[in-house]
């Protein structure tokens, strides 16, 4: 338990060592620790940013998927009256037609009754001279008498 | 070697001591020195008649090698270092590291990139010297004894001159940094005018101040070398006992040693970095 040399020999080492630590363990360990702290705040912060990302796109898709779904409605919708106008129309188309056919037919009976009345009437016309004369005993003369004829015609 | 046990406890706590004895001096085998000269020391008699021109190669070589143990295995980390995916001896380092990081963010406060490096060598530096007391006590003297050498003592912390080197050195820091921080009339006032600020209570104030600065190294020192001192006495006591009970004391003296050591290190490290926060602070 002498105090001796050991005790400078020790300060000397000591302040070797220290020097040592101080400039070439030190600041490699402590920039290497400092450096790998970083990157797990840069790779927490890259995970937060994504899932939020990861929310926004969600958003949208869903927005966008709303979207499409309303343009569909709007889309059917709109197809759906279309038909309707469409049956719609042939259904007055096909009345219209319907209406002129009929009108027609109505009108070609029309002719038909007024050309048989006509005939009818010349016939009646001529049967009725031929009792005439018959009951005359003489014959008409058209001529002359045309213009009883007429009038009698135009009574039937 | 040694054969009564009070023979045996002290050749356990002398250390190898080479140094340099007057010409003229009578030695253990009763020769006399016709010249002054530098040789090993083969009594505790002669260790202590060498005086100061003597150096504990043991205590100097064993704290020597811890230290450069030290220094290598973290320069072999600093040096492969990676910030991905650490290894196991790289994360060892790094616990350290932070732990001591930890300690100065904590206890010192002003800006010096010295302080926690200086921490982590003392911190370190001195778990491995009391580490070595793990080795049972009589392995490392026998094979000394094998090759010629009369004494060894591995734990430099069990001698004063390891811890007061150290304490010394930490002491000269505290003294730098007054005066660098203080400069020499803040460092004068700190000394002269506390604790009682009266111009007549210089001289008091002066004993007091440089009482506390002084005992500052010695506490250091002491507080260190008085349990590895104390620890080593009782393993050698017990290494006194039969063979076949020795476990019994044994085994939880080591045990407890487990807590001791890396608490006295820890003890030394933080006291320091105390002292040298105080030095740092400006009134």
């Amino acid at each position: 338990m002498n105090i001796n040399l050991t005790l400078i020999g020790q300060s000397i080492a000591f302040a070797i060592f220290v020097w040592f630590c101080v400039k070439y363990v030190w600041p490699p360990i402590t920039a290497a620790m400092q450096a790998r702290q970083k990157k797990i705040a840069d790779g927490l912060s890259a995970a937060d940013r994504a899932s939020l990302d990861l929310e926004l796109a969600q958003e949208k898709a869903a927005q966008q998927m709303q979207q499409a779904k309303e343009e569909a409605s709007v889309l059917i919708d709109q197809a759906n009256k279309r038909a309707a106008q469409i049956v719609e129309a042939s259904k007055d188309d096909a009345r219209k037609e319907g209406e002129k056919l009929i009108e027609q037919a109505r009108a070609e009976i029309q002719q038909e009754r007024v050309q048989a009345r006509d005939a009818l009437r010349t016939e009646v016309a001529l049967l009725v001279i031929a009792g005439a004369e018959k009951i005359l005993e003489t014959s008409v003369d058209a001529k002359a008498h045309s213009e009883m004829l007429d009038k009698l015609a135009a009574q039937l | 070697m040694a054969d009564t046990p009070v023979e045996y406890i002290k050749h356990h706590l002398q250390n190898l001591t080479y140094g340099k004895l007057e010409a003229g001096y009578e030695r253990f085998d009763g020769s006399v020195m016709s010249e002054s000269a530098w040789t090993f020391a083969r009594t505790a008699q002669e260790a202590s008649d060498m005086g100061f021109m003597a150096v504990h190669v043991d205590t100097l070589g064993w704290s020597i090698a811890m230290g450069l143990l030290f220094l290598g295995l973290f320069r072999y980390v600093a040096t492969r270092v990676t910030t991905g995916v650490p290894g196991a001896l790289q994360n060892l380092v790094e616990v350290t590291v932070e732990f001591i990081e930890n300690l100065v963010r904590d206890g010192f406060h002003a800006r010096n990139p010295m302080i926690a490096p200086l921490a982590l060598t003392i911190f370190v530096w001195i778990l491995l010297m009391n580490m070595l007391k793990f080795i049972p006590v009589d392995y490392v003297p026998m094979l000394a004894s094998a090759m010629g050498l009369e004494y060894f003592k591995i734990v430099p912390t069990t001698d004063p001159n390891a811890t007061f080197g150290i304490s010394i050195g930490v002491f000269l820091l505290i003294i730098f940094y007054s005066l660098k921080v203080k400069g020499i009339t803040g460092f004068a006032k700190e000394l002269s005018m506390q604790p009682f600020n009266h111009w007549a209570l210089i001289p008091v104030n002066l004993v007091l101040e440089v009482l506390v600065l002084v005992v500052k190294p010695i506490s250091l020192a002491l507080r260190l070398f008085g349990n590895m001192y104390a620890g080593e006495v009782v393993f050698i006591l017990i290494a006194l006992l039969p063979f076949w009970a020795q476990w019994t004391l044994n085994l939880p003296w080591a045990i407890f040693h487990i807590l001791v050591i890396p608490l006295q290190a820890f003890i030394f490290t933080m006291l320091t970095i105390v002292y040298l926060a105080a030095a740092h602070e400006d009134h």
